[in-house]
């Protein structure tokens, strides 16, 4: 076999002998930031809306204790995860799961399970925050229709938060692309430990790293101008179209709602 | 005389040492326009936020149509669908368009058929001449226009009474006149309501029964020509003598 000895020559080389593995690696790399990024979202939704119910909501002292009860367990998730680093926490959930509760999760599963809860606790703080950046007057504004903590979330103060702390969400999965290289240590074949296998092979780390480094980038970066575009799509038209409708003309035709809904462009 | 829709009776609310609200009962009897004045910090916004429970009263009570609020509801929301709010500062939901801003209270919290709520909400926005801005979101709306969404979003609710919190306070003066129109037009059409203005032409024209809150009391409360004409108190006497060169312009 023809070995190159040009460094443009081995990194054609490597491509060709293990590109399909370190794509195999990117893949995995992708999925679990993604997942990671999504799931830790969900947690970090319902742990942000349940951090900022007042207390007044609860109507029996009961319902007051277990309130507090519930906020100060979700204090104590978010500030272990927050201060405990993520490749320490990937050694105790796959060993610990294994020795305690003799659980044998493959370490792609846990690995999910890491970045998902690890990504939590960041994000229900920044979730926190973004709750709390919204006027406390559209919150009143929605109690006054009729809605409660929870509706008035969901419909009124998650939606302009998240957009708020959407370049936060983008940080984090960015974050999550290069930080899910830690999971190497329980063996989870993502990008590094398939480019630390592939290096190995002909002791060539530079070459294999370099091939790494841009396709780590290509991902990061691809993913940043995606959050962008998004960005800009929910803010949604610059402009609006006034409808030119007069329903005292003809009260019985029915009103073409969702084709008025649609013209805003 | 009709049956009260709304009783207040001995409302108190202290926030911490400070008394607010000392007090204070008084009736809102269908199709009437109670109009609250009095000097900056007397009250008059504490009292309208406890009628629908924003605030907690300390003391006293709110009857609905003569039921005390927490008998004849199981929730306050459902209450709050009863008694409208509109805001000083307009507080449309800055993440829905002028029609979602109508129709989420209608779907969401009474579960309405979309469509149905649709129609409903541009009936209102008509009413307040708002229903050619169906798409606009709040923020491309100057404040008159806001606050004239504000008072379509509460009226889609189809409440027995609303509540004005000084709606044209936080208006730049020239869209005053708009939001007092539409709410001249809305007593006109017999909608109940309450509210804490100071525009006192508009209280003296319009309102059915005035009510002149000092320092957390009512200090004097009457029909519109006892208080402007001739007002027993001196407090209220000289409150009205600051808005004597306004009248002038009239």
């Amino acid at each position: 076999m023809q070995v190159p000895e040009t460094f443009t020559g081995w990194v054609v080389f490597l491509l060709q002998q293990y590109g399909g593995v370190l794509l195999k690696g990117a893949v995995v790399t992708l999925l679990l930031a993604i997942t990671g990024t999504l799931v830790g979202c969900v947690i970090g939704l319902v742990v942000g809306a349940i951090e900022t119910i007042p207390e007044e909501e609860a109507d029996s002292a009961v319902a007051r204790i277990l309130l507090r009860a519930v906020k100060k367990v979700l204090y104590a998730y978010v500030e272990v995860f927050r201060g405990t680093p993520m490749i320490v926490q990937a050694m105790v959930v796959y060993y610990g799961a294994m020795s305690i509760f003799n659980i044998d999760m493959s370490p792609l599963f846990a690995g999910f399970f890491v970045v998902s809860i690890n990504t939590g606790a960041y994000m229900a703080e920044t979730i926190r925050g973004g709750i709390e950046s919204i006027d406390d007057g559209q919150k009143e504004a929605a109690i006054a229709i009729g809605m409660n903590h929870f509706e008035a979330m969901r419909y009124i103060i998650l939606p302009q938060a998240v957009r708020n702390i959407l370049p936060q969400i983008g940080n984090n999965l960015i974050i999550n692309i290069k930080d899910t290289s830690v999971l190497n240590v329980i063996s989870v074949t993502e990008l590094y430990f398939a480019s630390k296998s592939a290096a190995g092979v002909y002791y060539k780390y530079f070459e294999v790293f370099f091939i790494t480094c841009c396709i780590y980038f290509l991902m990061t970066f691809t993913a940043s101008r995606l959050l962008r575009w998004w960005e800009k799509r929910i803010d949604g038209p610059a402009d609006y179209c006034l409808v030119e409708y007069d329903p005292m003309v003809d009260p019985c035709t029915e009103y073409p709602l969702t084709m008025v809904k649609k013209g805003g462009k | 005389m009709a049956e009260p829709v709304l009783s207040i009776r001995n409302l108190k609310k202290d926030f911490g040492t400070r008394e607010i609200l000392k007090g204070l009962s008084f009736d809102v009897c269908k199709g009437d326009v109670v109009t609250i004045i009095g000097p900056s910090g007397s009250g008059k916004s504490t009292l309208i936020r406890c009628v629908n429970f924003l605030e907690t009263p300390t003391d006293g009570q709110v009857l609905y149509k003569g039921r005390p609020v927490r008998d004849t509801f199981h929730k306050l929301s459902l209450y709050r669908t009863k008694v409208g709010m509109v805001f000083q500062q307009f507080n449309l939901f800055n993440n829905l368009n002028v029609l979602d801003n109508c129709t989420v209270g209608p779907v969401k919290v009474l579960g309405m058929d979309k469509l149905e709520a649709e129609q409903r909400a541009v009936q209102y926005l008509e009413t307040v001449g708002m229903h050619g801005y169906v798409n606009a979101r709040p923020g491309q709306l100057s404040g008159g226009q806001k606050q004239r969404v504000a008072i379509a979003r509460a009226l889609t609710l189809q409440p027995e009474v609303l509540l004005l919190d000084e709606p044209t306070s936080a208006l730049d003066p020239e869209m005053v006149g708009e939001v007092l129109a539409v709410m001249r037009k809305l007593a006109d059409e017999g909608l109940t309501m309450v509210v804490v203005t100071h525009e006192m032409a508009f209280a003296r024209d319009v309102s059915s029964h005035v009510i002149f809150i000092d320092q957390g009391v009512i200090a004097e409360e009457g029909s519109p020509d006892e208080i402007f004409g001739h007002p027993k108190q001196q407090r209220t006497q000289e409150f009205l003598a600051r808005f004597q060169l306004q009248y002038g312009a009239q």
